[in-house]
């Protein structure tokens, strides 16, 4: 039985990783290296506004002051800063009138990721803002939302466009001095996505942004902002590719999410950077600092997380749950396989009264990976009456892989109320043998037991990427099974 | 002996600068073995140093306050005329046991060696020492991780005595050993007891240590016990600590277990100022057995971080952990549970839970259940809760007739029961239920152990 396992799992680990295509589009960047110079540069092209630049060279200089953090659970190799190229951009024309003068390279990139750009977009649903190597290209359905007053474009054009709601907003919830990578990003962002929904307005379709690394030793940097405001609600979905390379490329983002008074915001990813070879080499470093904060009484803000890919992943997707009765979830599956290590989870932060946390973490581990899961729940005195329910599970799939939990829990007020629990097995060989007998190959039940396992998370997922997620996680599982 | 209790203030010096020039008297008094160790121990701790909070295994109680301003050590045994039970009465009045007393991290006395079975040795670690130094240099330092761990380094540093056990093979001591540790002095005081336990084959022992003030002084205490238990040898560990507010202690208990060993740690806090308990077993033998029970019970400012680290280093092992605290007052707590799981430790089962009452709104929790695997045939969890008492269970209690603080005792009693009841020493099982149930009465202060102000009436502020 373990034999025939580990053979399956074998198989299954030899998935090859299938949007690691290179689109040969030419590309406007800058030369290697960061100093002071390289992000007046960046913010000159993009045309932004004296404050953005002051806001920049203000992380950029604290920046150099801080030292990368040694307490994730990572074999972290030291990254030379100055041999990252901070900003590439695809060379086209600068404003784009309608779908058709969108480079054709770059549409077919974008076809090979399944992203419904063109007519799709109707059946779809979805409003794709599209950022290839730090560059937004091209927001779709933006009149459609424009109507209801969603502003739903890229954060380069609302720095142009809507100077006061990102002076208002932009780094107050991840100020630019929060940690390393926040401060490295915010330092030299160079696009993203920024979504406004006004007073009362739900937005009708699923928002959904791509990412997409292309151009050899960039570091992308992209940067989301999302505001609602009072009784509105969104749902934002994230998805990220990259090409196979050898050498290792850094991916620093930051998400910042603001509920003001009984708004819901949702925020779907679905991770897949290039995860490296078999043999660990390569892939995408992912280190990015998300964190929502409920500011208004009532507000809720919902993580759903499925990271497959990057061959090291550092996230904690946050909430600060600020307002009264305001409610936080976190929802992750996170996968690891071959050489892939990830030190993920959440920091869930009680500051009003009656507010609810919920934290449904899975983990998988295959290979020689390591995956850990880290959070933090923490009551403050004066948050009256909070309850939090925490569950991790991990689920190893062969021998020299790892799974970890490092919780924490930081209780001031007595009337909170916190349950965590986490197991820790493999997959019963009791099931398998269930299922066997009934006809089903081992492999395949494994899916089905995997599948089974995330089910919780998965839910949670619109349906188009909750297919896709699947599939996925067949996909980076092919091969592992033991 | 000397009879003048040598003192070195502190006069707020580096410990160890305190240490270099103090350095001869030490090892004139002690042994080869012992201070075979101490340069590198000293050399280890310049490096590391007192831990502050920054250093992640501590990081929520910030010991550096507690080790720095005046304090004296002692360099000789405390001299007493009379008998250790004209001024002490035991917590567990009606033990039977083998008792040895400690005072100060010096060993003083034991009540007759004719209660322990033939070939048992129970005594003073300077002793032996000086006795039989090749069976001290076989296990001291051999565990405890002097020089990775600031607080164990300073305790290697400075030791000079403390208690030993050593059972032989195929011996089983019915009785228990109790070890009595006394703090008693007229000027704030440090000490760096260190103590070592050896079970070697098909041995049994159960161990009940007790830890008391009897002076109103401050005082710093860095204890360290190293045990060492063999196959099929089983070791049952009790800490009782009752303690008065303005003593600090830290007290490491490092364990390596062998195959089909056994070994149960029970530290129970009734009261103390500031307690960190660092709980260490690694079982290094296949279905080798730990269990690491604690019970808290803090109010005041009174603070108690226990930390646990469980390592599965070989297959087919068990752990169970549990912890549980009820906190009233200011009173603040932690708990770090770490279970490691080794590369190929297959087969491993872990458990650990951590519960923890919050009676009012000042007081304030920590808590870290974590694992760390990397083997995947394992079956392992854990789980943390805080709460307050049952509402419905109080309801259910109070609609039969029964007052609000009667049913609080009651359920914070229930509640505290399950660590006790992993207690399997009939008469002291007994014994700590009713000094739990007094506790929690707020009928057990320190004085009850202590006669000689327990005489004078509770009027006598000298007790805090």
């Amino acid at each position: 039985m373990t034999t025939e396992q580990d053979k399956i799992l074998a198989e299954v680990t030899k998935g090859e990783y299938k949007y690691g295509f290179y689109t040969d589009i030419e590309i406007d960047a800058l030369p290697k290296g960061l100093n002071e110079d390289v992000i007046r540069e960046i913010s000159r092209r993009k045309g932004e506004p004296e404050f953005m630049l002051e806001f920049r060279l203000k992380a950029y200089r604290h920046w150099l002051t801080m030292e990368a953090p040694k307490w994730p659970h990572l074999k972290l190799p030291e990254i030379d800063f100055q041999d990252i190229i901070y900003y590439a951009a695809p060379k086209s024309k600068p404003k784009l009138n309608s779908l058709d003068e969108v480079d054709p390279e770059l549409k077919a990139t974008f076809d090979k990721l399944g992203i419904p750009l063109e007519e799709q977009k109707q059946l779809a649903g979805v409003a794709v803002d599209a950022v290839m190597d730090s560059v937004s290209v091209k927001t779709t359905f933006k009149e459609t939302l424009a109507e209801k007053g969603i502003i739903f474009c890229s954060i380069s054009e609302a720095i142009r466009e809507h100077p006061d709601l990102i002076k208002q907003y932009l780094g107050s919830v991840v100020p630019p001095n929060d940690n390393y990578f926040a401060a490295l990003n915010s330092a030299v962002f160079s696009d993203g996505s920024f979504v406004f929904i006004p007073k009362g307005v739900r937005c009708p379709v699923e928002l959904s942004t791509y990412f997409r690394i292309n151009a050899r030793d960039t570091g992308q940097f992209e940067r989301t902002l999302i505001v609602a405001e009072d009784d509105s609600y969104v749902s934002y979905l994230e998805g990220c590719t990259a090409p196979m390379r050898d050498e290792n490329q850094l991916h620093a983002a930051i998400v910042e999410i603001i509920a003001l008074e009984r708004a819901e915001v949702k925020y779907s990813t679905v991770q897949n950077w290039y995860p490296g070879d078999k043999n660990g080499k390569g892939g995408i470093y992912n280190f990015v600092t998300k964190r929502g904060l409920c500011k208004g009484d009532y507000s809720k803000i919902s993580w759903t997380q499925v990271e497959t890919g990057s061959a090291i992943t550092w996230k904690y997707p946050s909430c600060v749950l600020m307002g009264d009765h305001s409610s936080g979830e976190f929802y992750s599956v996170a996968l690891t396989n071959n050489y892939q290590q990830a030190d993920t989870g959440t920091k869930m932060i009680h500051l009003g009264k009656n507010t609810k946390s919920l934290v449904v973490s899975k983990g998988i581990s295959a290979g020689r990976s390591q995956n850990s899961y880290r959070g933090l729940v923490k009551v403050s005195k004066k948050a009256e009456n909070a309850r939090n329910f925490s569950q991790c599970d991990s689920l190893l799939l062969g021998d020299k892989c790892g799974a970890h939990t490092f919780p924490y829990l930081e209780i001031n007020n007595n009337t909170a109320k916190i349950e965590h629990e986490a197991t820790t097995s493999k997959i019963g060989e009791d099931q398998i043998f269930y299922c066997n007998q009934r006809g089903i190959d081992t492999e395949t039940a494994v899916g089905l037991i995997v599948n089974g396992y995330v089910k919780e998370v998965i839910n949670q997922l619109p349906m188009e990427f909750a297919v896709e997620a699947q599939k996925l996680l067949e996909i980076s599982l092919e091969g592992s099974v033991g | 002996m000397d009879n003048a209790i040598k003192n070195i203030i502190g006069r707020d010096i580096s410990l160890s600068t305190l240490f270099e020039e103090n350095r001869q008297t030490i090892e004139d008094s002690s042994s080869k073995v012992l201070n075979n160790l101490r340069e590198q121990a000293l050399e280890a701790f310049l490096k590391l140093g007192i831990p502050s909070n920054k250093v992640e295994n501590y990081k929520y109680t910030n010991l550096q306050p507690y080790f720095s301003g005046d304090f004296s050590f002692s360099l000789n045994a405390p001299d007493f005329t009379g008998r250790m039970e004209d001024i002490f009465s035991c917590d567990v009045e009606t033990l039977d046991s083998f008792t040895i007393f400690i005072v100060n991290g010096w060993y003083y006395s034991n009540n007759g060696s004719a209660l322990l079975p033939e070939g048992v040795r129970v005594g003073s670690l300077a002793a032996l020492a000086k006795e039989d130094p090749s069976f001290v240099e076989k296990y001291y330092g051999k565990n405890a991780p002097w020089l990775s761990d600031g607080l164990v380094a300073l305790n290697t540093m400075f030791a000079r005595d403390g208690f030993y056990i050593h059972i032989p093979k195929g011996v089983v001591v019915e009785k228990p050993i109790q070890v009595v540790n006394i703090l008693l002095s007229e000027e704030p005081l440090m000490t760096n007891q260190r103590n070592l336990i050896v079970l070697e084959e098909n041995s049994e022992a159960r161990v009940l240590v007790c830890d008391h003030t009897l002076s109103s002084d401050r005082f710093v205490v860095n204890n360290v016990t190293e045990g060492f238990v063999a196959p099929n040898a089983r070791l049952d560990y009790y800490n009782l600590q009752n303690q008065h507010n303005a003593t600090t202690q830290v007290a490491g208990l490092y364990v390596d277990q062998k195959e089909n060993s056994y070994v149960k740690t029970n530290n129970l806090t009734l009261h103390t100022g500031v307690g960190r308990n660092n709980i260490v077993l690694k079982l290094l033998g296949k279905h080798a057995e730990g269990h690491a029970y604690g019970l808290y019970l803090l109010d005041k400012n009174q603070h108690v971080d226990n930390f646990s680290f469980i390592d599965h280093a070989v297959p087919e092992c068990f752990s169970d952990e549990l912890f549980k605290g009820v906190l009233d007052d200011h009173a603040t707590a932690a708990f770090t549970g770490k279970i490691m799981v080794r590369p190929d430790a297959q087969k491993t089962n872990a458990y650990q839970t951590n519960n923890n009452l919050l009676l009012t709104r000042d007081a304030k929790i920590n808590s870290r259940p974590q694992l760390e695997i990397y083997a995947d045939d394992v079956k392992c969890s854990h789980g943390a809760t805080v709460g307050q008492l049952d509402e419905e269970a109080m309801f259910y209690l109070r609609s039969r007739g029964i007052n609000k603080d009667e049913a609080t005792i009651l359920l914070m009693y229930a509640f505290a029961y399950e660590v006790i009841e992993k207690i399997k020493m009939d008469p002291l099982r007994e014994q700590i239920r009713s000094l739990v149930e007094k506790r929690f009465r707020g009928e057990l202060d320190k004085c009850h152990s202590c006669v000689v102000c327990g005489q004078k009436g509770t009027g006598n502020t000298s007790c805090l």
